[in-house]
């Protein structure tokens, strides 16, 4: 009974295929499907080993035993265990003569070894015999194994063969013989850089599947040197013409597609030669235009065809029409149900948008159904898409947006990824200097070890120097502002460490600035910190630090310092430390206590982390000290390089050198110092230097004379951030576009910057609402407003920035001149608003609401000017808004508002997904519902197609008596394959 | 490029691992744990792509395609385009399923070298190298021709019955003994 059995279920394997195996396989097979955890797997597969080794050195195995020997021990490393004691009867069965024993002694081999295993050198001598032999299986063996064991050592000894293989008269094999070359060519260029012309050669042969085969090679080649393929261009374009035209044979096409991949190829290749070249470009726009014309939209491969035509389209030199074509084709991508459509149409809409940035904007609400999507993979590829996107107009939303999704995850991964992209954006278009602070405290307080310490030094920077410009009402603002926020921030537990020092320096440079927080209320704080994260030195340096400046300050205002308790043991605590870092730190702190006020000031002057540090390297105060020496008998100085015939102990020391060579050894103790160092450099340096680095305070100097420098010559400009965005936004429009020496401008052109601005705003705003209302009825208006945040003027700001500002410049002041009366009044209150510009400017922060009311009532004399005016949305409001938090008197009132807003305006959003949602989803159960009918019917067809249910029945008490799957209840599992 | 094919079952064991550029066992493994990790908490309705940079480094993407037990893994880089990708998996499937007729997970588990031969047709060194399955099958056919008769001349009574359906099956297919197994009987 137990035999029929076995030979029954061998019966069963043996009708799926020849490669049976045994009953010890199905065995282990078995006892690791059914093994109940990791522990109990592994010591099957152990076990197993130990077995496979008993049998392996026993004599004269049977080949067909060594086979299914093999086979399991290949099953086991896949498992991930050791089977390197079998390698070498691996190695052995290659040898074998039978075609079967050989190949199986490839795969594994194939499998077990790296190219630079000890065992390749056995095998090279019979992948050289079988690249000869005149069974071409074998051939294709032997070239199958070439792809993985050969390296760039022993390149050489197969590469004849395998040239020679490139004119066999099997299509196959010279299809594999080129790939071979190919990979050759990815691990030793050097050594098949003399064949390269073999590659041209083959794209002629007469096999298309040879043809196809050579293109991958081509496009590496392409991609790394373009211009010595450019004559191939017309050949292509010819293939690619043929191969579209169906002119290749029927048994090329897939899915009623004619050679799919090889089209995708040779589009990638396209894509490759005509970048940035007009001429070759055209060669290309008749084939390409074809494609798009005749690609099945229907089949997932046409769709492949289309997405690779949009991509050469956008690298390719620009061609309207074919722009149009890939638009089209996008925005049925967007609008599909498919979300791996919808993640192509995205990534497609992503590269034409660098060409035609108007066409975001047909798709905004697609674009932001992508974003709320519970898809991460979606999700990410619009945020790429975003980032592409990001304007000085939308990046608060876009940042915002990012942050919030950062602060959901956990993949470290992407975390790090997109908190860098919050700060580069944040960076480049920060609309003004406290958006970025807060910014940067979210990204830091969430992904604080993610981030590069430079950005720290940078924000560092940016709150110390201000923005350079004369307000210093506004720079303090700032920094009040943000110490407020950090004091606010500091209790919470376990912030970043990077952040932590950010805070203690901004504490301590500012804490009492305002006169709002009184010293011992920060000082307290600070020992709060450094307690808290004992453990971090890094931190309790910086919290040190601060704690002197503060009652450096307080002193040198002539207050009274009444140490606290808590202060007084983290210093006791700080001088015994094992950091020599923390000691100097809580040495200077007590000696800085201990003087007298003016002395203090002269130290630690405050506000002065950027002042200028002059470092007298030449030591001139000295000279009179020196002077008196001499006059008294010293010797004097001699330079090292001038001290000759001396004892050289130079490395010695170095200011005591002339006593050195007096003396020759000296036993007694050094003296102390005779404080020759002036008393403002180096605690000065302590106060202001941004990293504690245990370096001798000479890189310091260096360091901070650099800052320093960069201070003293541009007050403006030379900020490390890259702030060019920013200084447009913030200046008066017209300054940072017309000209850079600024009060020069007229008055005149001064009035048609602003007003060129007001009009684009409102223009722009009644356009989109035009536009809304026009597409989408029945979208929530939430959604809208975030459509409008995010594309408002976004697109067609970069139209032709240069043409249309002079057209609106011109419109504006043929406005002016016009007698039309609306027009008038609509000027003159541009004007007014420009001239509150100059002075205090008043509020127009609205970019955090976009609903924008305050604008509204402007928009139907705008109407009128619609016409004239072409949109140009350079800054609209953002600039209004910066300026006006550039005085910001209430900019923690502002603030506060574009939080609130901001939340109801996602919690809105949430609504509004769940809205979509609903929509989607009855949509998608339709789209099943039709996919589960191409099911049945596919069902019922293999159902009439014969004995598969018996078969499949069969199957399932198989399964279920080997116990691989037992969740399974359906036999036929890949039923639905072929739908 | 074309950098990984994986084929893991819904409970996370590799049913076919196959690097095509060089890795440590125990990194290969670490991959298969990872890649399953990502796969098994993914849901149905979204779309067949993962960027795969925090585990296969820059420039890496996954195609995954999931059916019945099994998920089947194409890892590779921007060389490819992902659609296409997933018809490769496509082509994969319907190979093994032509080729095993209604393939299941056991088929995978107990023709693993098998496996291996059509993946060997399909994909070359990382690149594509045939994407009709009818092609495939043809090539893994002729392997096949020359096993059966291997498996006569070397041990004609182990498994006889089913060399017999097998050699009349694939007698009646192919309409004829090809030369190679006149070759290797003698």
């Amino acid at each position: 009974m137990e035999q029929l059995k076995t030979i029954g279920r061998e019966l069963a394997m043996g009708s799926q295929g020849g490669f049976g195996q045994s009953k010890e396989f199905l065995d282990l097979v078995k006892s690791i499907g059914e093994a109940r955890s990791k522990a109990e797997e592994d010591r099957i597969v152990l076990h197993e080993i130990e077995t496979l080794k008993r049998r392996l050195s026993e004599p004269d195995i049977p080949k067909r035993k060594m086979k299914e020997y093999l086979i399991r021990l290949v099953y086991v490393e896949m498992l991930g265990h050791d089977a390197s004691f079998a390698y070498i009867h691996a190695v052995k069965m290659t040898h074998d003569d039978n075609l079967l024993l050989k190949r199986t002694g490839y795969l594994a081999v194939t499998l077990f070894l790296s190219d630079d295993h000890d065992l390749i050198i056995l095998i090279v001598n019979t992948i050289q015999k079988d690249l000869r032999s005149d069974n071409y299986l074998v051939v294709c063996a032997a070239l199958n194994a070439v792809c993985k064991l050969i390296n760039d050592e022993t390149i050489p000894a197969v590469l004849p063969q395998v040239v020679e293989l490139l004119g066999h008269s099997k299509e196959a094999v010279r299809k594999k013989a080129i790939m071979a070359l190919h990979r050759f060519y990815q691990k030793c260029p050097s050594a098949v850089s003399h064949l390269l012309s073999n590659f041209r050669k083959r794209l002629c042969d007469n096999d298309p599947g040879v043809m196809g085969a050579t293109l991958c090679p081509l496009f590496d080649l392409i991609t790394i040197d373009v211009n010595s393929y450019k004559d191939l261009i017309v050949s292509f374009v010819s293939i690619l013409k043929q191969v579209a035209e169906r002119r290749l044979p029927k048994s090329y096409d897939y899915h009623s597609m004619p050679a799919p991949f090889i089209q995708i190829r040779l589009l990638k290749i396209l894509a490759l030669l005509g970048r940035d070249d007009k001429q070759a470009s055209e060669k290309m726009y008749t084939v390409v235009g074809d494609i798009f014309r005749k690609c099945d939209s229907n089949s997932n491969i046409g769709n492949a065809i289309l997405y690779e035509s949009i991509c050469c389209v956008s690298s390719i030199y620009p061609n309207p029409k074919l722009l149009e074509a890939a638009a089209e084709v996008i925005s049925r991508f967007l609008k599909s149900d498919s979300h791996n459509l919808k993640y192509m149409g995205i990534d497609a809409l992503g590269r034409l948008i660098k060409i035609s940035p108007e066409i975001a904007e047909q798709h905004q609400l697609a674009v932001i159904d992508c974003l709320e999507d519970p898809d991460d993979t979606l999700k990410r590829k619009t945020f790429e898409l975003l980032y592409k996107m990001t304007k000085s107009s939308n990046v608060e939303v876009i940042v915002d947006r990012m942050i919030d999704y950062m602060i959901c995850i956990n993949d470290n991964h992407y975390k790090t990824y997109i908190a860098g992209r919050c700060v580069e954006l944040a960076e480049q278009f920060a609309p003004s200097n406290h958006w970025f602070i807060q910014t940067m405290n979210k990204v830091f307080e969430h992904a604080g070890d993610l981030v590069n310490v430079k950005v720290a030094h940078n924000l560092m920077r940016l709150i110390a120097e201000g923005f350079g410009e004369d307000d210093d009402t506004a720079d303090t603002q700032l920094r009040s502002s943000a110490v407020e926020s950090y004091l606010r921030i500091i209790g919470e537990p376990k912030l970043p460490s990077v952040f932590l020092q950010v805070i203690c320096w901004v504490l301590g440079e500012y804490g009492i600035a305002d006169g709002r927080h009184s010293s011992s209320y920060i000082t307290g704080k600070l020992c709060d910190v450094a307690e808290a994260y004992s453990n971090d030195e890094t931190v309790k340096a910086y919290a040190v630090t601060a704690i002197m400046k503060i009652y450096a300050f307080e002193i040198s205002a002539g207050r009274k310092v009444d140490m606290l308790p808590e202060c007084q043991s983290l210093v006791e605590e700080l001088s015994a430390s094992h950091s020599t870092d923390l000691q100097q730190r809580a040495y200077e702190l007590q000696a800085v206590i201990g003087l007298d006020a003016r002395a203090v000031e002269s130290i630690m002057p405050s506000d002065a982390s950027c002042e200028d540090i002059e470092v007298d390297k030449d030591l001139s105060f000295l000279d009179n000290f020196v002077a008196q020496s001499i006059e008294r008998g010293a010797q004097p100085y001699i330079p090292e390089n001038e001290r000759s015939g001396m004892l050289n102990i130079s490395t010695f020391g170095s200011q005591d050198q002339h006593e050195v060579s007096t003396h020759g050894l000296r036993f007694e103790a050094y003296e102390l110092p005779k404080a020759p160092v002036p008393p403002r450099v180096a605690p000065t340096v302590s106060s202001t230097e941004l990293v504690p680095v245990p370096e001798p305070s000479y890189s310091r100097e260096t360091h901070q004379a650099a800052a320093a420098s960069s201070v003293s010559d541009s007050g403006s400009s030379e900020l490390k951030l890259r702030l060019d965005g920013v200084q447009k936004k913030w200046g008066r429009p017209a300054y940072s576009s017309s000209t850079p020496s600024t009060s020069n401008s007229t008055p005149q052109k001064t009035v048609n910057g602003v007003s060129q601005d007001v009009g684009s705003t409102v223009n722009s705003k009644a356009r989109e609402s035009y536009d809304l209302k026009k597409s989408q009825v029945e979208i929530n208006p939430e959604k809208q407003k975030l459509a409008a945040s995010l594309f408002g003027g976004s697109s067609k700001t970069e139209r032709k920035p240069p043409s249309a500002s002079h057209k609106v410049a011109k419109a504006s002041s043929h406005a002016t001149e016009s007698s039309l009366v609306p027009n008038k009044a609509v000027v003159t209150t541009e004007v007014v608003s420009a001239g509150t510009n100059h002075q205090p400017p008043p509020d127009l922060l609205d970019l955090g609401e976009p609903s924008a009311t305050s604008s509204a009532p402007f928009i139907d004399p705008f109407k009128q000017l619609e016409g004239l005016l072409d949109p140009t949305l350079v800054s609209s409001t953002t600039n209004n808004g910066a300026s006006g938090s550039s005085n910001a008197p209430d900019i923690m009132s502002l603030y506060a508002d574009m939080s609130t807003t901001g939340q109801s305006s996602s919690t809105g959003n949430s609504v509004s997904a769940d809205g979509i949602n609903a929509i989607f989803t009855s949509g998608f159960s339709t789209a099943t519902s039709t996919d589960q009918g191409g099911v049945a019917v596919a069902q019922s067809s293999q159902l009439s197609k014969g004995p598969n249910p018996k078969d499949s029945l069969e199957k399932d008490a198989l399964v279920r008596q080997m116990g691989v799957n037992p969740t399974s209840q359906n036999p036929n599992l890949f039923r639905d394959l072929l739908g | 490029m074309i950098r990984a094919v994986m084929v893991i079952n819904t409970q996370g064991k590799p049913r076919l691992a196959k690097f095509y550029d060089i890795q440590a066992v125990e990194k290969q493994r670490e991959l298969i744990r990872s890649v399953y990790g990502v796969l098994c908490s993914r849901a149905d309705n979204v779309c067949n792509f993962i960027e795969a940079e925090s585990f296969f480094g820059p420039d890496t993407r996954i195609v995954y395609k999931h059916f019945a037990t099994l998920y089947f893994v194409f890892v590779f880089d921007s060389s490819e385009n992902e659609l296409a990708m997933l018809d490769l998996i496509q082509v994969f499937v319907e190979t093994l399923d032509k080729c095993f007729k209604n393939v299941c997970e056991l088929d995978m588990v107990f023709n693993y070298s098998k496996m291996h031969t059509i993946l060997d047709e399909i994909i070359f060194g990382g690149q594509v190298l045939e994407t009709s399955s009818t092609e495939v099958m043809k090539a893994v056919e002729e392997i096949s021709k020359c096993s059966i008769s291997f498996s006569l001349s070397e041990c004609v009574c182990w498994r006889l019955p089913q060399m017999l359906y097998r050699l009349s099956r694939n007698l009646f297919r192919a309409g004829g003994v090809d030369s190679m197994e006149f070759e290797v009987i003698g």
